[in-house]
């Protein structure tokens, strides 16, 4: 009977209240091989095992980090916050939700936006955040990629977005799914300005950012073994019955099926955002990106690694809420 | 937007879980009108289109070219089954991306051609399927939309009876947007959402309440522009009455379409999307 079958595109975040070491300790060991590392030594290796190559999760901020230039990320739009319209309650009503996710991530929602420079190439960027609610997107996520698009206009900047992202919010009701529309429009003022668009997706990019502006990327990339769904494995096996194939929904699957143009491993991901965002800009000779020399992937990871650590150190306050 | 005083006054007022339930059991109705249904009493002439040109054609969407009150106007709509065996052809109204690319395929035309365009939502969402992923289901949400932002023709969107999910919103990005009296638009379907926050299928009546998805509690967000009234107890009591009713309100809204010129209309069809949303700053 269609009434029983649920078509979700929406998560809750994980709860809070693990204690900080048992987090740490599942937090940094690979669920593929079992390797564990030491907080400075994921840093350095941009959360990539060193052994088997899993992409671990990376924050927002540690994302920019990774991602810009030292020093040229410039936030925008901070203070945005959700004004929980529909009131909402489940087991717990939704300003509490948020309170609490504030108060473990330093994050005010689930998306940061700003411009930065990548490779001496100035970019609008919007990032998403899997640890504020699961990614999910509500009233701020979708004004916080409006406003980047905004801001790629007007600064003639391609924008580019990193998703990770359950889908909508549901505790703001149809609100959440009038995001993806929103998103929608804001890359087809994008479109209409003549501004080119790169969308990178991370584990998980599924439900209404899957189907809205993170499907509409000029260039479309991924990051290896990424989920990437409308509908999540759990709800395929539990509505349909059907058998859900090892690699349903995975970068390496939507990259055969024809739906992304690059899986790419984090490492390289920064010079080929770059790489992209001055071909799409024309690739003007005298205005190169500044490429991490000789990509052999100990290198490069090296390279990065000295700013990275010292500069996620700094940003640390930052994070507590100070 | 910023935190919209009038519709929390509103959605305050309003009663306790019997009302968005009900709303649920109406929009569910197995007796109410579907898409086929209205466009058999609205057209004059229906031809109905099939295919996407790639892969085949989904029967949970109905697209076509009708001859409606003196013009062509180019009809998309979910569609779902009545007796079992159409239920199961109709796939319960679940779209997969073949749907969406079939809609899209006369989106393209009617901008083309400069026909208006009238969707009609009627889904439980988007077929979760191994299959419909791997064409790519996600995409064909997302580009249908973006196709509807941008055409240069009149295009009026209408809940006729469970809007849920992006599964509905392919389909509903446009001038005006609709509800039936009886019908609900969300985010995720009330059991969806009981199953993942109350980790209780059974709560559904609960999640439906805090969900709001009834046509007032939409209008009162500014999702919606307009309530369509539906005949006393509901459409499935009287579909001529009720085909009449949605008629003129699709007819009215058109004609007011018409006199913009069509930059300026594409463009605030933009910006209504843009202002959705409630936040604080
Ligand atoms: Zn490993």
């Amino acid at each position: 009977m269609a009434k029983e079958i649920s078509v979700d595109i929406s998560r809750v975040g994980t709860e809070a209240g693990q204690s900080e070491t048992a987090a740490s300790r599942t937090r940094n060991t690979c669920p593929r091989c079992d390797s564990h590392y030491r907080e400075e030594e994921m840093v350095a290796n941009l959360r990539v095992c060193a052994h088997c190559g899993y992409h671990f999760p990376v924050t927002a901020r540690e994302r920019i980090v990774q991602l810009t230039d030292e020093g040229s990320w410039n936030e925008i739009a901070r203070e945005l916050h959700s004004a929980d319209a529909l009131e909402f309650v489940d087991t717990r009503p939704y300003p509490e939700r948020l309170q609490a996710a504030e108060q473990q991530t330093g994050l005010s929602d689930a998306m940061l936006v700003g411009s930065a420079d990548i490779g001496g190439l100035p970019v609008a960027l919007a990032v998403m955040d899997f640890t504020f609610l699961g990614g999910s997107m509500g009233s701020v996520v979708g004004e916080k990629v409006f406003r980047a698009a905004e801001l790629a206009i007007e600064r003639r900047m391609p924008l580019v977005t990193v998703s990770a992202s359950g889908g909508a919010r549901m505790q703001e009701g149809v609100l959440a799914l009038m995001q993806m529309a929103k998103t929608v429009a804001a890359v087809d003022e994008l479109r209409e300005a003549g501004r080119p668009y790169i969308s990178v997706l991370a584990h998980p990019t599924t439900g209404g950012v899957a189907a809205s502006f993170a499907a509409l990327g000029d260039v479309v990339i991924a990051e290896p073994g990424a989920l990437l769904s409308f509908s999540g494995p759990r709800v395929v096996r539990q509505t349909t019955r059907e058998d859900v194939p090892d690699d349903f929904g995975l970068a390496e699957s939507n990259f055969r099926h024809g739906h992304i143009d690059l899986i790419v491993p984090r490492p390289e991901l920064r010079d080929m955002v770059a790489r992209l965002a001055w071909l799409l800009a024309g690739g003007n000779p005298y205005r190169r990106p500044t490429l991490i020399p000789d990509l052999g992937a100990q290198r490069a990871m090296g390279r990065i690694l000295g700013g990275a650590r010292r500069r996620i150190t700094d940003m640390l306050p930052d994070r507590d809420g100070a | 937007m910023t935190a919209p005083e009038r519709p929390r006054r509103f959605l305050r007022r309003r009663g306790g879980d019997g009302d968005a339930w009900h709303a649920v059991e109406l929009a569910r109705h197995q007796d109410r009108p579907y898409t086929l249904d209205y466009l058999a009493r609205f057209c004059d002439d229906f031809v109905e289109l099939h295919g996407d040109r790639a892969e085949g054609d989904d029967p949970a969407i109905v697209a076509g070219l009708g001859s409606f009150r003196g013009q062509t106007v180019a009809f998309v709509g979910h569609q779902k089954g009545r007796d079992l065996k159409q239920r199961a052809y109709r796939n319960f109204g679940m779209p997969r991306p073949e749907g969406y690319r079939k809609a899209m395929r006369v989106f393209e035309l009617a901008g083309r051609l400069g026909f208006p365009v009238v969707t009609l939502i009627d889904t439980p969402g988007a077929y979760p399927g191994v299959g419909a992923e791997q064409r790519g289901q996600s995409g064909a949400i997302a580009r249908s939309q973006l196709l509807l932002m941008g055409l240069n023709v009149p295009v009026v969107a209408c809940v006729i009876g469970e809007g849920s999910s992006g599964g509905a919103l392919a389909i509903g990005v446009a001038d005006r947007v609709l509800m039936q009296q009886h019908t609900i638009y969300t985010v995720i379907s009330p059991e969806g959402c009981a199953a993942i926050l109350w980790k209780d299928a059974g709560e559904a009546k609960r999640a439906a309440t805090a969900l709001r998805p009834t046509a007032p509690a939409c209008l009162a967000l500014g999702v919606i522009d307009q309530i369509v009234p539906e005949p006393g107890g509901g459409a499935h009591r009287d579909h001529a009455k009720a085909a009449d009713m949605l008629g003129d309100a699709i007819a009215a809204e058109l004609e007011f379409l018409d006199t913009l010129p069509p930059l300026e209309r594409r463009r605030l069809r933009r910006q209504k999307f843009e202002r959705m949303g409630a936040f604080l700053e």
